[in-house]
């Protein structure tokens, strides 16, 4: 189908996107590989559409101070190619590779993604377990929003009605640091049924220090199964012992059930792969 | 409710390079690139197989990169340069050698999602000149068949990365089956 009939915009500066959207209905185009799908079904149908395309300087990215800082229209494609992203936290060019397909991960951005909040989205996941902040503009002016707490509910964060993201922060992955994102997906749409981001940073005696984990596909939102980062922290870092530790990922989350997989199914294989994300982050780290 | 609403929305000039030929037109912002290129430039080889995005029957190049042209709204696309399935043979019907390769390796029996798997792995191929079967496979993981079961396909992949590579000839002047429509030469 098409969408329902919409006004466009496409300015040429964020400012002026910021009063094209004071209209309450009006909605951001980024890649529009997540909006797009909806309005073509109609279960979006803003009145406005205000496309960032024409705005230049939004796509980069660059090394700042142990952070990549990410332009919002960077698509995923430009993710996978670019040689900062490699170097400094090749979990996201692992993580981007994964969404989609070649031709989404043209168009798609991964500050779309995380604005969009997608509970079956990838890089939410992949940004839990890095942390980080989004830069967004608003009315009042520019603001850091720490990645932690960002995703409130399912398609919800916690930016402002008028507020647009212009930047993505992460981590970069520090010496000493593995990471992993594995997930099982959806064959026709790849979305993730379960998607698992593990970092991990090498204690003493090849124990497991620290780890941050992130969990899509599970719940309502992508979050950090904290209890199991804590499980982890400074134990040995075998296969038992990790098997043993993530037996909680899913526990106190409201699991989701769809045709594609029922919650029962969804926690069992959220177990699997945090297993199997944190073993494979542990290897890299010690590789 | 928004004043926006109950106005007529207004129509947006675009203007493209579609396959080397230049075009204005007038849209309305909702209509979608693949429509755009069906209807108002009557290119028909693009293809609608789906309403989620997944099929990729829809796929061209624009600004030289593989995109589902049912997903981008035309009014996105002013100013780019756009290749279609028409644009592939030369004009005297000499096949492009992954059609060739679709040829000679049977990749097709309907057709319908052809267009899109030539031009995903026209995008395959210039990003990774040699690749396994596997990566193949992932390259195509945004085009559907519903006849095949892709086996073909990706020997058709396989046998285009071969062509293009020069390890082996595209030119077949003996071909059982007959020559292409408007072949002038082989």
């Amino acid at each position: 189908m098409f969408p329902a009939k919409f006004a466009y915009a496409a300015p040429s500066s964020l400012q002026e996107a910021l009063e094209l959207l004071e209209d309450p209905d009006a909605k951001v185009l980024a890649g529009g590989h997540s909006l797009l799908p909806l309005m073509k079904l109609r279960l979006a149908q803003p009145s406005l559409l205000v496309d960032l395309g024409r705005i230049p300087g939004l796509s980069y990215v660059r090394s700042e101070n142990g952070s990549l800082a990410i332009g919002a229209m960077t698509t995923y494609r430009e993710i996978q190619l670019s040689d900062e992203v490699h170097q400094r936290a090749p979990v996201l060019a692992e993580a981007a590779h994964e969404v989609g397909d070649p031709q989404v991960r043209a168009k798609g951005t991964l500050a779309g993604a995380l604005a969009h909040a997608d509970p079956a989205g990838d890089l939410p996941a992949v940004a839990l377990a890095l942390g980080g902040s989004v830069r967004a503009v608003g009315k009042g002016g520019e603001r850091d929003i720490d990645l932690d707490g960002f995703f409130v509910d399912m398609l919800t964060t916690s930016l402002q009605e008028r507020e647009i993201i212009r930047e993505v922060r992460l981590k970069a992955q520090a010496p000493g640091t593995g990471a992993a994102y594995l997930k099982f997906d959806q064959p026709a749409s790849h979305y993730a049924l379960t998607g698992v981001c593990a970092v991990v940073t090498l204690g003493a005696a090849g124990t497991i220090g620290t780890a941050r984990i992130g969990v899509t596909g599970v719940g309502p939102k992508a979050y950090r199964p904290t209890a199991v980062e804590q499980a982890l922290q400074g134990q040995p870092a075998d296969e038992e012992t990790i098997r043993g530790a993530v037996e909680s990922v899913a526990d106190g989350i409201d699991v989701q059930g769809d045709i594609h997989a029922g919650p029962e199914y969804r926690a069992h294989l959220a177990r699997v792969f945090t297993r199997r994300a944190v073993v494979l982050a542990v290897q890299r780290a010690k590789g | 409710m928004s004043q926006t609403v109950t106005r007529e929305p207004a129509l947006h000039s675009v203007s493209v390079t579609v396959n080397g030929t230049h075009y204005n037109r007038e849209v309305e912002a909702r209509q979608l690139l693949v429509y755009f290129v069906r209807e108002q430039l009557g290119l028909t080889g693009t293809h609608v197989g789906c309403d989620t995005s997944q099929c990729g029957a829809c796929t061209i190049l624009v600004d030289g990169i593989a995109v589902k042209s049912c997903t981008i709204l035309a009014v996105q696309a002013d100013g780019a340069e756009i290749k279609t399935i028409e644009a592939y043979a030369e004009p005297n019907g000499k096949l492009h050698p992954i059609q060739q390769a679709f040829w000679e390796e049977h990749g097709l029996q309907c057709g319908f999602c052809t267009p899109g798997m030539v031009i995903a792995i026209d995008q395959l191929l210039r990003d990774n000149a040699n690749p396994s079967e596997a990566e193949v496979r992932r390259g195509l993981d945004g085009n559907l068949c519903r006849c095949t079961g892709y086996q073909n396909i990706v020997k058709s992949a396989l046998s285009a990365g071969r062509k293009l590579r020069g390890e082996e000839p595209f030119e077949k002047p003996d071909l059982a089956m007959g020559e292409p429509a408007a072949a002038g030469a082989h």
